[in-house]
Protein backbone atom coordinates (compact mmCIF):
# COMPACT_ATOMS: atom_id res chain seq x y z
CA UNK A 1 0.00 0.00 0.00
CA UNK A 2 1.34 3.41 -0.96
CA UNK A 3 0.26 6.78 0.40
CA UNK A 4 1.55 10.30 0.85
CA UNK A 5 2.98 11.18 4.24
CA UNK A 6 2.86 14.59 5.92
CA UNK A 7 5.30 14.76 8.86
CA UNK A 8 4.66 18.33 10.04
CA UNK A 9 7.16 20.56 11.79
CA UNK A 10 7.48 18.94 15.19
CA UNK A 11 8.11 15.38 13.99
CA UNK A 12 11.22 16.73 12.25
CA UNK A 13 12.80 18.09 15.43
CA UNK A 14 11.38 17.76 18.96
CA UNK A 15 9.48 14.56 18.15
CA UNK A 16 11.96 12.52 16.14
CA UNK A 17 11.04 9.61 18.42
CA UNK A 18 7.53 9.83 16.94
CA UNK A 19 8.62 10.09 13.30
CA UNK A 20 11.35 7.44 13.34
CA UNK A 21 9.16 4.90 15.09
CA UNK A 22 6.21 5.69 12.81
CA UNK A 23 8.21 5.16 9.64
CA UNK A 24 9.73 1.94 10.96
CA UNK A 25 6.32 0.53 11.96
CA UNK A 26 4.74 1.50 8.64
CA UNK A 27 7.51 -0.18 6.69
CA UNK A 28 7.18 -3.38 8.72
CA UNK A 29 3.45 -3.36 8.03
CA UNK A 30 3.94 -3.00 4.29
CA UNK A 31 2.85 0.63 4.04
CA UNK A 32 4.94 2.75 1.71
CA UNK A 33 4.67 6.21 3.26
CA UNK A 34 6.14 8.70 0.79
CA UNK A 35 6.92 12.06 2.34
CA UNK A 36 5.48 14.98 0.38
CA UNK A 37 8.09 17.04 -1.36
CA UNK A 38 7.68 20.76 -0.66
CA UNK A 39 5.22 20.32 2.20
CA UNK A 40 4.38 23.41 4.20
CA UNK A 41 3.13 24.05 7.73
CA UNK A 42 -0.49 23.00 8.22
CA UNK A 43 -1.13 26.00 10.48
CA UNK A 44 -1.34 23.75 13.59
CA UNK A 45 -4.71 25.10 14.77
CA UNK A 46 -7.81 25.18 12.62
CA UNK A 47 -9.31 28.63 12.29
CA UNK A 48 -12.84 28.74 13.68
CA UNK A 49 -13.82 32.03 12.07
CA UNK A 50 -16.41 31.63 9.34
CA UNK A 51 -14.72 34.17 7.06
CA UNK A 52 -11.11 33.07 7.54
CA UNK A 53 -10.36 31.18 4.33
CA UNK A 54 -6.76 32.36 4.23
CA UNK A 55 -5.75 30.04 7.05
CA UNK A 56 -7.24 27.07 5.20
CA UNK A 57 -5.03 27.60 2.17
CA UNK A 58 -1.93 25.98 3.72
CA UNK A 59 -3.61 22.64 4.50
CA UNK A 60 -5.19 22.54 1.04
CA UNK A 61 -1.82 23.17 -0.60
CA UNK A 62 -0.53 20.03 1.11
CA UNK A 63 -3.47 18.10 -0.29
CA UNK A 64 -2.57 19.40 -3.76
CA UNK A 65 0.97 18.07 -3.20
CA UNK A 66 -0.46 14.62 -2.41
CA UNK A 67 -2.58 14.78 -5.54
CA UNK A 68 0.47 15.74 -7.59
CA UNK A 69 2.29 12.72 -6.16
CA UNK A 70 -0.55 10.57 -7.50
CA UNK A 71 -1.87 9.50 -4.12
CA UNK A 72 -5.46 9.52 -2.91
CA UNK A 73 -4.51 9.47 0.78
CA UNK A 74 -2.44 11.82 2.92
CA UNK A 75 -1.32 10.25 6.18
CA UNK A 76 -0.22 12.17 9.28
CA UNK A 77 0.97 10.99 12.68
CA UNK A 78 0.73 14.31 14.51
CA UNK A 79 -2.80 14.81 15.87
CA UNK A 80 -2.65 18.57 15.32
CA UNK A 81 -1.72 18.25 11.65
CA UNK A 82 -4.35 15.55 11.25
CA UNK A 83 -7.09 17.70 12.74
CA UNK A 84 -6.16 20.89 10.89
CA UNK A 85 -5.81 19.32 7.44
CA UNK A 86 -8.82 17.05 7.88
CA UNK A 87 -11.08 19.95 8.86
CA UNK A 88 -9.90 22.13 5.99
CA UNK A 89 -10.68 19.18 3.72
CA UNK A 90 -14.16 18.77 5.22
CA UNK A 91 -14.77 22.49 4.79
CA UNK A 92 -13.94 22.60 1.07
CA UNK A 93 -15.82 19.36 0.41
CA UNK A 94 -18.94 21.02 1.79
CA UNK A 95 -18.47 24.46 0.25
CA UNK A 96 -18.01 24.58 -3.51
CA UNK A 97 -17.84 28.41 -3.61
CA UNK A 98 -15.07 28.52 -1.01
CA UNK A 99 -13.14 25.78 -2.81
CA UNK A 100 -13.45 27.68 -6.10
CA UNK A 101 -12.23 30.86 -4.41
CA UNK A 102 -9.23 29.07 -2.89
CA UNK A 103 -8.32 27.38 -6.17
CA UNK A 104 -8.50 30.78 -7.88
CA UNK A 105 -6.22 32.21 -5.21
CA UNK A 106 -3.72 29.38 -5.79
CA UNK A 107 -3.79 29.87 -9.55
CA UNK A 108 -0.08 29.12 -9.84
CA UNK A 109 -0.64 25.54 -8.68
CA UNK A 110 -0.51 23.13 -11.63
CA UNK A 111 -3.68 21.31 -10.53
CA UNK A 112 -6.89 22.42 -8.86
CA UNK A 113 -7.97 20.75 -5.68
CA UNK A 114 -11.34 19.01 -5.89
CA UNK A 115 -11.68 17.48 -2.43
CA UNK A 116 -10.26 14.31 -3.91
CA UNK A 117 -7.64 13.36 -1.30
CA UNK A 118 -8.52 11.66 1.99
CA UNK A 119 -6.73 12.72 5.18
CA UNK A 120 -5.92 9.71 7.34
CA UNK A 121 -4.17 9.28 10.67
CA UNK A 122 -1.61 6.51 11.24
CA UNK A 123 -4.02 4.88 13.70
CA UNK A 124 -6.79 4.84 11.09
CA UNK A 125 -4.47 3.19 8.57
CA UNK A 126 -3.55 0.52 11.12
CA UNK A 127 -7.14 -0.11 12.22
CA UNK A 128 -8.98 0.15 8.91
CA UNK A 129 -6.50 -0.75 6.21
CA UNK A 130 -4.09 -3.17 7.89
CA UNK A 131 -6.34 -4.48 10.65
CA UNK A 132 -5.49 -5.40 14.22
CA UNK A 133 -5.52 -9.13 13.37
CA UNK A 134 -2.85 -8.68 10.70
CA UNK A 135 -0.88 -6.50 13.11
CA UNK A 136 -1.12 -9.14 15.84
CA UNK A 137 0.36 -11.70 13.48
CA UNK A 138 3.43 -9.52 12.90
CA UNK A 139 4.20 -8.98 16.58
CA UNK A 140 7.54 -10.57 17.49
CA UNK A 141 7.99 -9.02 20.93
CA UNK A 142 4.62 -8.81 22.74
CA UNK A 143 4.31 -6.04 25.32
CA UNK A 144 3.63 -8.66 28.01
CA UNK A 145 2.87 -7.19 31.41
CA UNK A 146 3.02 -3.56 30.25
CA UNK A 147 0.10 -1.61 31.69
CA UNK A 148 -0.76 1.30 29.43
CA UNK A 149 -3.04 4.30 29.96
CA UNK A 150 -4.14 5.39 26.47
CA UNK A 151 -4.40 9.16 26.16
CA UNK A 152 -6.28 10.57 23.16
CA UNK A 153 -6.39 14.23 24.10
CA UNK A 154 -8.68 16.35 21.95
CA UNK A 155 -7.75 16.31 18.34
CA UNK A 156 -8.26 12.67 17.39
CA UNK A 157 -11.80 12.63 18.74
CA UNK A 158 -13.15 16.18 18.45
CA UNK A 159 -14.96 17.69 16.69
CA UNK A 160 -17.16 14.72 15.79
CA UNK A 161 -17.02 15.34 12.05
CA UNK A 162 -13.21 15.06 12.05
CA UNK A 163 -13.00 12.16 14.50
CA UNK A 164 -12.40 8.51 13.70
CA UNK A 165 -13.59 7.18 17.04
CA UNK A 166 -16.13 7.95 19.75
CA UNK A 167 -15.77 11.44 21.23
CA UNK A 168 -16.35 10.39 24.84
CA UNK A 169 -15.03 6.84 25.01
CA UNK A 170 -12.70 6.04 22.12
CA UNK A 171 -11.08 2.59 22.06
CA UNK A 172 -8.74 2.47 19.05
CA UNK A 173 -5.59 2.93 21.15
CA UNK A 174 -6.69 0.28 23.66
CA UNK A 175 -7.38 -2.10 20.78
CA UNK A 176 -3.92 -1.35 19.41
CA UNK A 177 -2.20 -1.99 22.75
CA UNK A 178 -4.11 -5.25 23.09
CA UNK A 179 -3.03 -6.32 19.61
CA UNK A 180 0.57 -5.61 20.60
CA UNK A 181 0.21 -7.86 23.64
CA UNK A 182 0.03 -5.10 26.26
CA UNK A 183 -2.59 -4.40 28.91
CA UNK A 184 -4.64 -1.21 28.49
CA UNK A 185 -6.00 0.11 31.79
CA UNK A 186 -9.29 1.93 32.33
CA UNK A 187 -8.46 5.63 32.12
CA UNK A 188 -10.85 8.36 33.25
CA UNK A 189 -8.81 11.17 31.71
CA UNK A 190 -8.27 9.73 28.25
CA UNK A 191 -9.94 12.61 26.42
CA UNK A 192 -9.28 15.38 28.94
CA UNK A 193 -7.46 18.33 27.34
CA UNK A 194 -3.84 18.91 28.48
CA UNK A 195 -4.30 22.72 27.99
CA UNK A 196 -2.41 22.57 24.69
CA UNK A 197 -0.55 25.73 23.68
CA UNK A 198 -1.22 27.43 27.02
CA UNK A 199 2.11 25.77 27.79
CA UNK A 200 3.76 28.80 26.15
CA UNK A 201 2.68 31.54 28.53
CA UNK A 202 0.65 29.77 31.22
CA UNK A 203 2.69 26.62 31.97
CA UNK A 204 1.28 26.47 35.52
CA UNK A 205 -2.09 25.47 34.04
CA UNK A 206 -0.40 22.67 32.12
CA UNK A 207 1.31 21.53 35.33
CA UNK A 208 -2.12 21.24 36.99
CA UNK A 209 -3.47 19.26 34.06
CA UNK A 210 -0.43 16.99 33.97
CA UNK A 211 -0.80 16.35 37.69
CA UNK A 212 -4.44 15.33 37.16
CA UNK A 213 -3.93 13.27 33.99
CA UNK A 214 -0.76 11.43 35.08
CA UNK A 215 -2.27 10.96 38.55
CA UNK A 216 -5.40 9.36 37.06
CA UNK A 217 -3.20 6.97 35.05
CA UNK A 218 -1.18 6.05 38.13
CA UNK A 219 -4.33 5.41 40.17
CA UNK A 220 -5.14 2.66 37.65
CA UNK A 221 -1.69 1.13 38.00
CA UNK A 222 -0.44 2.28 34.59
CA UNK A 223 3.29 1.91 33.83
CA UNK A 224 3.14 4.53 31.11
CA UNK A 225 0.86 6.99 29.33
CA UNK A 226 0.51 6.49 25.59
CA UNK A 227 0.09 9.55 23.36
CA UNK A 228 -0.42 10.40 19.69
CA UNK A 229 0.26 14.15 19.74
CA UNK A 230 3.65 15.87 20.13
CA UNK A 231 2.07 18.72 22.11
CA UNK A 232 0.35 16.32 24.52
CA UNK A 233 3.73 14.54 24.77
CA UNK A 234 5.51 17.78 25.65
CA UNK A 235 2.89 18.80 28.20
CA UNK A 236 2.61 15.39 29.85
CA UNK A 237 6.34 14.57 29.74
CA UNK A 238 8.55 17.69 29.67
CA UNK A 239 6.15 19.62 31.92
CA UNK A 240 6.57 16.91 34.60
CA UNK A 241 9.53 19.00 35.80
CA UNK A 242 7.25 21.94 36.59
CA UNK A 243 4.56 19.59 37.92
CA UNK A 244 7.04 18.15 40.40
CA UNK A 245 8.04 21.64 41.53
CA UNK A 246 4.37 22.56 41.98
CA UNK A 247 3.09 19.40 43.64
CA UNK A 248 5.23 17.78 46.34
CA UNK A 249 3.42 14.45 46.04
CA UNK A 250 3.72 14.15 42.24
CA UNK A 251 5.38 10.97 41.00
CA UNK A 252 6.85 11.00 37.49
CA UNK A 253 5.71 8.51 34.84
CA UNK A 254 7.17 7.78 31.39
CA UNK A 255 5.17 8.97 28.38
CA UNK A 256 5.53 7.15 25.05
CA UNK A 257 4.13 7.46 21.54
CA UNK A 258 1.91 4.63 20.33
CA UNK A 259 4.27 4.16 17.40
CA UNK A 260 7.20 3.54 19.77
CA UNK A 261 5.29 0.62 21.28
CA UNK A 262 4.43 -0.58 17.77
CA UNK A 263 8.11 -0.42 16.76
CA UNK A 264 9.14 -2.38 19.87
CA UNK A 265 6.50 -5.06 19.36
CA UNK A 266 7.38 -5.37 15.67
CA UNK A 267 11.01 -6.07 16.57
CA UNK A 268 12.47 -2.65 15.78
CA UNK A 269 15.97 -1.59 16.79
CA UNK A 270 16.35 0.73 19.78
CA UNK A 271 17.69 3.45 17.47
CA UNK A 272 14.22 4.11 16.00
CA UNK A 273 12.78 4.76 19.47
CA UNK A 274 14.99 7.80 20.15
CA UNK A 275 14.57 7.33 23.89
CA UNK A 276 17.07 10.13 24.43
CA UNK A 277 14.29 12.65 23.67
CA UNK A 278 12.17 11.77 26.70
CA UNK A 279 12.18 13.92 29.81
CA UNK A 280 11.06 11.22 32.21
CA UNK A 281 13.19 8.28 31.04
CA UNK A 282 11.25 5.45 29.42
CA UNK A 283 14.25 3.14 29.00
CA UNK A 284 14.32 1.81 32.62
CA UNK A 285 10.65 0.79 32.41
CA UNK A 286 11.04 -0.83 28.99
CA UNK A 287 14.19 -2.67 30.12
CA UNK A 288 12.49 -3.91 33.27
CA UNK A 289 9.69 -5.35 31.13
CA UNK A 290 12.22 -7.04 28.84
CA UNK A 291 11.29 -4.85 25.89
CA UNK A 292 14.69 -3.34 25.06
CA UNK B 1 -20.52 41.35 38.52
CA UNK B 2 -23.28 43.95 38.03
CA UNK B 3 -24.74 43.81 34.56
CA UNK B 4 -27.12 46.44 33.24
CA UNK B 5 -29.23 45.15 30.40
CA UNK B 6 -30.51 47.57 27.79
CA UNK B 7 -32.34 47.31 24.50
CA UNK B 8 -29.45 49.06 22.77
CA UNK B 9 -26.91 46.51 23.93
CA UNK B 10 -29.11 43.52 23.10
CA UNK B 11 -29.48 44.79 19.55
CA UNK B 12 -25.87 45.91 19.30
CA UNK B 13 -23.75 45.39 16.24
CA UNK B 14 -21.30 43.53 18.48
CA UNK B 15 -23.72 40.65 18.99
CA UNK B 16 -24.40 40.48 15.26
CA UNK B 17 -20.67 40.51 14.52
CA UNK B 18 -19.92 37.70 16.96
CA UNK B 19 -22.70 35.59 15.46
CA UNK B 20 -21.50 36.26 11.94
CA UNK B 21 -17.84 35.50 12.65
CA UNK B 22 -18.77 32.29 14.46
CA UNK B 23 -21.62 31.41 12.09
CA UNK B 24 -23.72 30.64 15.18
CA UNK B 25 -27.09 31.62 16.58
CA UNK B 26 -26.55 32.82 20.15
CA UNK B 27 -30.23 32.54 21.02
CA UNK B 28 -30.12 28.78 20.53
CA UNK B 29 -28.42 28.56 23.94
CA UNK B 30 -30.87 27.90 26.80
CA UNK B 31 -28.25 28.11 29.55
CA UNK B 32 -28.10 24.48 30.68
CA UNK B 33 -24.48 25.00 31.75
CA UNK B 34 -23.12 21.77 30.28
CA UNK B 35 -20.30 23.66 28.54
CA UNK B 36 -19.10 25.17 31.82
CA UNK B 37 -19.40 21.80 33.58
CA UNK B 38 -17.12 19.99 31.15
CA UNK B 39 -14.68 22.77 30.24
CA UNK B 40 -11.13 21.79 31.26
CA UNK B 41 -10.14 25.46 31.50
CA UNK B 42 -13.27 26.79 33.24
CA UNK B 43 -11.55 26.68 36.64
CA UNK B 44 -9.11 29.34 35.39
CA UNK B 45 -11.66 31.55 33.68
CA UNK B 46 -13.00 34.76 35.24
CA UNK B 47 -16.32 34.12 33.46
CA UNK B 48 -17.28 30.48 32.72
CA UNK B 49 -18.39 29.53 29.16
CA UNK B 50 -22.18 29.44 29.70
CA UNK B 51 -22.10 32.89 31.29
CA UNK B 52 -19.98 34.17 28.41
CA UNK B 53 -22.70 33.03 26.01
CA UNK B 54 -25.39 34.69 28.15
CA UNK B 55 -23.42 37.96 28.19
CA UNK B 56 -23.04 37.72 24.42
CA UNK B 57 -26.80 37.27 24.02
CA UNK B 58 -27.21 40.49 25.99
CA UNK B 59 -24.59 42.38 23.98
CA UNK B 60 -22.18 42.94 26.87
CA UNK B 61 -19.27 43.84 24.63
CA UNK B 62 -16.93 45.37 27.18
CA UNK B 63 -17.34 42.63 29.79
CA UNK B 64 -16.62 39.98 27.18
CA UNK B 65 -13.69 41.65 25.44
CA UNK B 66 -12.04 42.52 28.76
CA UNK B 67 -12.40 38.95 30.06
CA UNK B 68 -9.47 36.61 30.56
CA UNK B 69 -11.73 33.72 29.55
CA UNK B 70 -11.54 34.41 25.80
CA UNK B 71 -7.78 33.82 25.91
CA UNK B 72 -7.95 30.66 28.03
CA UNK B 73 -10.15 28.61 25.70
CA UNK B 74 -7.89 26.33 23.59
CA UNK B 75 -10.67 25.07 21.28
CA UNK B 76 -10.56 21.54 22.71
CA UNK B 77 -14.17 21.22 21.57
CA UNK B 78 -15.46 19.43 24.66
CA UNK B 79 -18.28 22.02 24.95
CA UNK B 80 -19.21 21.78 21.27
CA UNK B 81 -19.34 17.99 21.45
CA UNK B 82 -21.66 18.02 24.47
CA UNK B 83 -23.95 20.99 23.79
CA UNK B 84 -27.53 19.64 23.58
CA UNK B 85 -28.50 22.53 21.28
CA UNK B 86 -25.58 22.12 18.91
CA UNK B 87 -24.20 25.55 19.74
CA UNK B 88 -20.53 25.80 18.84
CA UNK B 89 -19.24 27.58 21.90
CA UNK B 90 -15.58 27.32 20.84
CA UNK B 91 -16.41 29.19 17.63
CA UNK B 92 -18.08 31.94 19.68
CA UNK B 93 -14.97 32.27 21.87
CA UNK B 94 -12.84 32.45 18.74
CA UNK B 95 -15.06 35.18 17.29
CA UNK B 96 -14.57 37.29 20.43
CA UNK B 97 -10.79 36.77 20.26
CA UNK B 98 -10.98 37.79 16.63
CA UNK B 99 -12.75 41.05 17.47
CA UNK B 100 -9.73 41.92 19.64
CA UNK B 101 -7.06 40.56 17.30
CA UNK B 102 -8.50 42.26 14.23
CA UNK B 103 -8.10 45.52 16.12
CA UNK B 104 -4.45 44.50 16.69
CA UNK B 105 -4.90 43.95 20.41
CA UNK B 106 -2.63 40.97 20.97
CA UNK B 107 -2.73 38.87 24.11
CA UNK B 108 0.61 37.04 23.90
CA UNK B 109 3.96 38.80 23.84
CA UNK B 110 6.46 36.28 22.55
CA UNK B 111 9.28 38.55 23.71
CA UNK B 112 8.17 37.85 27.29
CA UNK B 113 8.76 34.12 26.95
CA UNK B 114 12.19 33.09 28.28
CA UNK B 115 14.76 32.12 25.65
CA UNK B 116 15.33 28.64 27.08
CA UNK B 117 11.56 28.05 27.06
CA UNK B 118 11.39 29.04 23.41
CA UNK B 119 14.07 26.43 22.71
CA UNK B 120 12.28 23.72 24.65
CA UNK B 121 8.70 24.32 23.51
CA UNK B 122 7.81 22.41 20.32
CA UNK B 123 6.96 24.50 17.21
CA UNK B 124 3.33 23.34 17.15
CA UNK B 125 2.77 25.00 20.55
CA UNK B 126 4.47 28.23 19.49
CA UNK B 127 2.64 28.47 16.19
CA UNK B 128 -0.65 27.48 17.82
CA UNK B 129 -0.37 30.12 20.51
CA UNK B 130 0.70 32.81 18.06
CA UNK B 131 -2.23 32.01 15.78
CA UNK B 132 -4.74 32.10 18.62
CA UNK B 133 -3.31 34.89 20.74
CA UNK B 134 -1.66 37.33 18.34
CA UNK B 135 -2.78 39.18 15.23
Amino acid sequence: MKLSYFPGCTLKNHARNFEDSTLYAMERLGVEAVELDRWNCCGTVYSLSADDLMRRVAPIRNLIRAKEAGNRQLMTGCSMCYNTIKRANIHVRHSAPDLALMNAFMYEEPVDYAGDVDVVHVLEVVRDQIGFQALREKVVKPLAGLKVACYYGCLLVRPKEAAFDDAENPTVLEDLVEALGGEPVAFSHKTECCAAYQTVDKPHIVADKTYQIIGAAQSQGADTVLVSCPLCAFNLDQRQALTRQTYGDFRTLPVVYFTQLMAIALGGPESVLRLDLHHTPAAPLLSAKGLL
Amino acid sequence: MTVIVSKEKVHSRFTAKVQRLADQNLLACYQCGKCSAGCPLAAYMDIPPAQMIRLAQLGMEQELLDSEAIWLCVSCMTCNTRCPKGVRIAELFESMRQVKLRARQDHLRVADVAAEELQAIPPIALIGSMRKLTS
